[in-house]
């Protein structure tokens, strides 16, 4: 009786386990089939075309996705990392709980309500749609993530290289950099790039900031065009073309994705690895 | 014993993690160059009392100290904590050294965590001649550069020993340095000590009452916060003074 109870539970949940995998793979194998046969070298070095005409490629979205990525992570790098350090060093002190309470929230807060946010603060204030105002709408949704996973990954540090650190009279600072930070310097790696991975795909913040461009543009104060944007505005043409053009750029942000989070795993496997022997 | 140089004196020491007094108005007087041993029971303060010597207790949210502790007549407490920990090095309960580092930087850390420049004569000096101190140096001499953690958690140890003497100390604290180690890794630091003894003042924790016999010139019994009785070991634990520390050392209770 036993042993059948055992067999039926073990069959459950590998079944719920495979039935988790299938939408990914389902997702995967769609996004390869219907984006393959538009990827080619033009799709990384031309610019759309006009409607109706054949050929281009999404160059202009490209850029404008590491642009607007780039500048997102500048800012956004250094002050969730220090939220994260402080939420780490300060656990339990009444400040630090309310910053924890408030990244919780804002983490919650659906995207496109960040988006109108930056649309009333950046984009109205400055008169234009741009590329810095798609990455503060970016920012704001990568800080309190990459808070909470750097303050997750500084607590795993074992407390007793801290104290030995201090016996050995070190400053606080100097523990933090060159003990903590180190020691969890494969978990940061890794929290940084998921934390990326998150952002590049987000569309709905975007589409009242960095708004998108038929053209060419590497100017941070100009409407940019952006993989999601573009894969939106595509998807929703009556063209043909087009709409595969979609699919070639779905696959292409799935893959940029996929990327960022594969090497997070890879890195932070490879700095525990070392550091263990 | 009064004939001796005091390294460590306490003088109506408390010491208190939030309301809850740990330590109880403690006084004191360890001997330089000699290995005094700290036992009694689980929450006895005796790691307190080691953490409080190097200030690492006040480390600790909402812990707080009284009275007055002194290294060779200066005021431990009116003194900066990093120049104090400098002085007094500490050895773990469990080998801690920085997974991060070589072996070689494991044993310089203090000077690398102090944003200390040595030239590198005196770096390879002071490297060479903490690891042989450490009795480590025929182990781990062709493997300086290799990461510490590569090492047995005896030879770990000793490396944390290294680290401690590397910084030029006057007194270490030894925090149950074997309670994570084998009996062959254990004899072996216990013989470090004994040999450590010439150079340093030793302060050691154990709940090892045999280690305490085997290592310690003179004997500390606490209990519950308060010391109960200070004496040469061999006085301790073959003629006690209280029946408290009878008790103790025959196994009544503990």
């Amino acid at each position: 009786m036993r042993k059948i109870k055992n067999l039926i539970m073990t069959v459950m949940i590998s079944l719920a386990t495979l039935i988790c995998l299938i939408p990914l793979f389902l997702l995967l194998y769609y996004v390869i089939k219907m984006g393959i046969s538009s990827i080619n070298l033009d799709f990384f070095i031309k610019n759309p075309k006009p409607m109706g005409e054949i050929g281009g490629g999404m160059l202009n979205s490209i850029v404008g996705t590491l642009i607007v990525l780039g500048m997102a992570s500048l800012i956004g790098i250094p002050f969730g990392l220090a939220t994260g350090i402080y939420l780490a060093e300060n656990k339990g002190t009444k400040l630090a709980e309310w910053v924890r309470l408030s990244t919780e929230v804002l983490v919650g807060i659906p995207s496109i309500v960040i988006g109108i946010l930056v649309y009333s603060w950046v984009v109205k204030t400055m008169n234009t749609f741009s590329a810095f105002a798609g990455s503060i709408a970016l920012t704001i949704i990568m800080i309190p993530l990459l808070a909470r996973s750097t303050e997750e990954v500084l607590l795993m540090v074992p407390n007793t290289l801290k104290e030995a650190a201090f016996a050995l009279g070190a400053s606080r600072w100097n523990t933090q950099r060159m003990i903590v930070m180190k020691t969890a310097m494969g978990g940061i790696i890794s929290a940084i790039l998921s934390s990326i991975g998150r952002i590049a795909g987000e569309t709905a913040p975007l589409l009242f900031t960095a708004f998108g461009n038929q053209f060419f543009s590497t100017k941070l104060f100009r409407p940019i065009s952006t993989l999601p944007i573009q894969i939106f505005t595509y998807a929703r043409s009556p063209n043909v073309v087009q709409n595969k053009m979609a699919w070639a750029g779905a696959l292409l942000l799935v893959s940029m994705v996929l990327l960022l989070n594969f090497s997070a795993k890879w890195i932070s496997q490879a700095l525990v690895k070392r550091s263990k022997n | 014993m009064n004939s001796e140089e005091i390294a460590i004196q306490a003088k109506d020491f408390s010491a208190w993690y939030g309301e809850f007094k740990v330590l109880k108005n403690i006084n004191i007087e360890v001997p330089t160059k000699h290995v005094t041993a700290i036992i009694g029971p689980s929450g006895c303060g005796k790691t307190t009392f080691v953490r409080c010597i190097n200030r690492l207790h006040e480390l600790t949210p909402g812990a707080k100290v009284s009275g007055d502790l002194m290294l060779y007549e200066k005021n431990i407490y009116h003194s900066d904590p990093m120049k104090i920990r400098r002085t007094i090095g500490m050895v773990f309960q469990r080998p801690n050294p920085f997974p991060t580092m070589t072996i070689a930087g494991n044993v310089m850390a203090g000077y690398s965590l102090n944003s200390i420049r040595l030239k590198s004569s005196d770096y390879r000096d002071i490297l060479e001649d903490s690891l042989r101190k450490a009795a480590l140096w025929d182990e781990v001499k062709d493997k300086l550069n290799k990461f510490g953690s590569e090492l047995s958690g005896g030879q770990q140890q000793r490396l944390c020993i290294a680290r401690a003497i590397a910084s030029k100390p006057k007194v270490i604290l030894f925090d149950e340095p074997c309670s994570a180690l084998d009996p062959i890794a254990t004899g072996k630091i216990e013989e470090l000590i004994r040999e450590l003894k010439s150079q340093y003042t030793i302060i050691i924790v154990t709940h090892n009452m045999q280690q305490a016999g085997r290592v310690a010139d003179y004997t500390a019994f606490f209990m519950l916060g308060e010391l109960i009785e200070f004496d040469q070991t061999e006085k301790v634990f073959t003629n006690p003074a209280k029946s408290l520390t009878e008790d103790y050392i025959t196994g009544r209770f503990g």
